[in-house]
């Protein structure tokens, strides 16, 4: 059993983290496009327009990866963890089903009209249905979260014969960890965005592209990252905060906090021993902990060993959560010090350029350590109080498994790369089209004669502009 | 009228009406996939083809999610044995699923030399997907029995509901497509119909046999009366369509939706027909609907929101159909 525990939760945390990364992308992504389109519809400047065709095909892609990396998502339960819907049927599904009837067929619906239908509806419908599904991506995260955040903090419920029964839907969609992790992750997603749009278009530049539209999306990228990553630090310190109330025990793994104590140092680096219960190496900033978690130089933080065997394994969680910081800060740094070169020089020297391009995918660093530091902060519960992780498996045999496990990884492997090559064929293209005026959108909305990709290449008769 | 003995029903009705609609749609666009022409001179045809779909695919699947996800939330008990003994197929299903759905997009941005890749990829998923579905199918119905008849009964079914998926998609082009591709869709549309409707009748006979409830149920007076009407209707259904096939595609293109039309009614009548042998039952032979089904109050949470959510899908889904009508030919994927 003890196998299939461990092959289901690798499998588990394999497909999730797969899936997160295009859902990071995607819940802000469609915010910048209805942007896009909003400043065109407004405008009339074909520059707006430009933005809008190249971005929303990096969008459809996007999309699709994460709609299919979903699926799988909703049967993982019932394959893999019989368990926890036993247990807290009662409570997931209803969110679950929430998720599917309000933003899935939303954003999937519209999304044929904002992909295929530019030219059959009238620009207003279009714009509009651009927006069904920025809202549509942005409930699916808040049903999500609203689960997720009821396994760290369950509320409004109550246990008959070991298994939760609802007896609050207020409390618990928002129950007291949901409001921070809920704005944590959507801010998350703006600056993984953000970077995503500046390193694309940081990369469009630098490979030789003199158009207009990459210079004004690096240029928007920038400026929502600078406002969004110090944004970030304080929802950031917030969620902490609720953590240290409700899931103290995580906080200590995140802090590296063996024993109790008073005065804590920020830890900025050591290497925590689970047999031994205590820190080599440790190198910190006295009492700076303490200062940040209590708000006082002497406060008290609860140890690990305080929680006995209930305590998440240390080393993952504090490793984490100082990968997210160190990134957090990077994207700090490097958007204002990109604002600062545009403002005095109106552009970026090359190793600049260079640099946000390595940083397409800072987002997705950041927002997977953020995620391992808190559910794997969340263990040894599956859901905290109620359900344990080893208690929720399946008795499907560990081969069963492992096979499965290794096709997922494989194939993930395989997409995975195929995204990011796909993303340069995209940019390399746009940048080597022309711009032809003659191809640009006309007040109807009628695009006819664009198409640099796939489906319409029999039919292209223009080159388009991007 | 909302305890613990109706809200079950309406559940299982629910779920029963997005499985259906799930077929229908995914298995026209998962149908399309299947018939795929992989010739090196076949690429028009292939744009188009994908192109007829590309719309309406990302939709089409959401009703998957929602109808296992209706499942998952009325019936977890049912659902959790079902996917522990379905583990190797629905892993394999959404292994499938997850390469078609992305090729639709790879293939439209890939390098033109990868093209070709995506297009089989797209072939090959789509192919896995309605093979595991149909394999699905078979051990629900045998009660996830493990024995040499059971698997090839599964085997069997799992070829019918490939060939159904690409009746429905042959239909699907037949209404979507113009002039050759049209004509081959006539073919495609011709031969899947009449290998669907040996499937159709293997089932029938197959089912009854090994679940003597199912018998039972069946040709009890004076409910076989009635029952025996969907063989008859599907039946007829059948031969319309293959006639009508032989004088397609007709002047001016009339009756082109036609066979679209017939082949959904042979959906729905299969449907009926498997959801009269095995109600209440949520797991034939093992687990009705009252023994499987959540609480009450979570029923009830839910239900408020689908009684007012379904509609609007329903509304909007119509709205994008509608701005989609017409020939794929047209279609501008941007």
């Amino acid at each position: 059993m003890l196998e299939t525990l461990m092959l289901s939760r690798i499998q588990f945390a394999a497909n999730i983290s797969f899936h997160i990364l295009f859902p990071a992308i995607n819940i802000a992504m469609c915010w910048f496009l209805l942007y896009f389109k909003v400043r065109y519809d407004a405008s009339g400047n074909p520059l707006w327009m430009r933005a809008y065709r190249f971005w929303v095909k990096v969008f459809a892609l996007t999309f699709a990866l994460g709609v299919v990396t979903g699926i799988t998502m909703s049967f993982q339960f019932g394959t893999n963890w019989p368990g926890y819907m036993e247990t807290v049927g009662n409570i997931a599904g209803p969110l679950l089903g929430y998720e599917v009837l309000t933003a899935f067929f939303l954003e999937a619906t519209f999304l044929g009209v904002m992909l295929f239908g530019i030219n059959r509806v009238p620009p207003k419908v279009h714009t509009f249905a651009t927006l069904l599904v920025a809202i549509g991506t942005t409930l699916s995260a808040f049903w999500i979260l609203a689960l997720d955040s009821w396994m760290h903090t369950p509320a409004g419920y109550e246990l008959r014969d070991g298994v939760a029964f609802a007896t609050d839907w207020w409390a618990i969609i928002f129950n007291p960890s949901f409001p921070y992790r809920l704005v944590h992750m959507l801010v998350a997603s703006g600056l993984t965005s953000a970077f995503f749009i500046a390193g694309i278009s940081a990369y469009r530049i630098r490979k030789g592209d003199t158009k207009k539209a990459p210079y004004k999306t690096l240029k928007i990228g920038l400026i929502v990252a600078a406002l969004l990553a110090p944004l970030q630090a304080f929802v950031g310190d917030l969620h902490g905060l609720n953590t240290l109330e409700h899931q103290p025990q995580k906080i200590a793994a995140m802090e590296g906090v063996w024993h109790t104590e008073e005065g804590a140092p920020l830890l900025l680096f050591a290497i925590p021993d689970e047999t031994e219960q205590r820190n080599h190496w440790e190198l910190g900033i006295p009492k700076l902990a303490s200062l940040i978690l209590t708000h006082k130089l002497n406060g008290e933080i609860q140890g690990i060993t305080d929680f006995g065997e209930d305590h998440p394994p240390v080393g993952p969680v504090f490793w984490s959560f100082r990968l997210m910081v160190a990134v957090g800060i990077l994207m700090m740094a490097a958007s204002w010090f990109g604002l600062y070169c545009l403002h005095r020089k109106n552009s970026l020297p090359f190793w600049m350029l260079k640099a946000l391009e390595i940083m397409t995918f800072s987002g997705w660093v950041a927002t997977l350590a953020g995620w391992y530091v808190t559910e794997v902060g969340r263990q040894p519960w599956l859901v905290t109080g109620i359900l344990r992780t080893a208690d929720a498996v399946t008795p499907v045999a560990a081969g069963s498994v492992g096979l499965s496990l290794s096709l997922y990884l494989l194939l993930y492997a395989f997409l995975l790369s195929a995204y990011i090559h796909t993303l340069r064929v995209i940019a390399r293209k746009a940048v080597q089209i022309e711009e032809f005026e003659t191809s640009e959108p006309t007040a109807t909305g009628s695009l006819m004669n664009v198409g640099i990709d796939g489906t319409t290449n029999h039919s292209v008769k223009g080159a388009s502009s991007c | 009228m909302l305890d613990e003995q109706w809200l079950p029903v309406i559940f299982v009705g629910l779920m029963g009406f997005s499985v259906l609609v799930y077929a229908i749609l995914d298995g026209y666009d998962l149908g399309v996939g299947v018939l795929l022409p992989m010739r090196p001179d076949d690429e028009a045809d292939r744009d188009t083809m994908i192109a007829s779909i590309g719309p309406f695919w990302d939709a089409n699947e959401t009703w998957l999610v929602l109808a296992v996800g209706l499942m998952l939330i009325a019936f977890p008990a049912a659902y959790n044995l079902v996917f522990m003994h379905l583990y190797i197929p629905a892993a394999l299903m959404l292994i499938g699923l997850i390469l078609r759905g992305v090729s639709f997009d790879f293939r439209a941005k890939a390098a033109v030399d990868h093209k070709l890749a995506w297009d089989r990829c797209f072939k090959a998923g789509s192919l896995m997907t309605t093979l595991a579905q149909g394999y699905m199918l078979g051990q629900y119905v045998m009660g996830f029995e493990q024995s040499l008849p059971a698997l090839l009964f599964c085997l069997l079914s799992a070829l019918c509901v490939t060939a159904a998926y690409s009746y429905i998609g042959a239909a699907w082009l037949i209404m979507k497509t113009e002039a050759g591709l049209q004509r081959r869709s006539v073919t495609w549309a011709s031969r899947c119909g009449r290998i669907s409707f040996i499937g159709v009748v293997a089932v029938c006979l197959v089912n009854p046999l090994v679940n003597p409830d199912v018998f039972n149920r069946w040709f009890s007076f004076p409910l076989v009366m009635f029952a025996l009407l969907i063989p008859v209707l599907c039946t007829l259904a059948f031969i319309v369509n293959d006639m009508l096939l032989k004088r397609l595609p007709k002047a001016n293109d009339r009756h082109c939706w036609v066979p679209f039309v017939l082949v959904t009614t042979i959906f729905v009548l299969c449907f009926s027909a498997l959801a009269f042998s095995f109600f209440p039952e949520i797991i034939p032979g093992q687990l009705d609907i009252w023994e499987s089904a959540s609480a009450p109050e979570s029923l009830r949470f839910i239900l408020i929101g689908a009684i007012i959510v379904v509609p609007v899908i329903l509304i909007y889904t119509v709205f994008a159909y509608r701005v989609f009508h017409g020939k794929a030919t047209e279609l501008h994927y941007h």
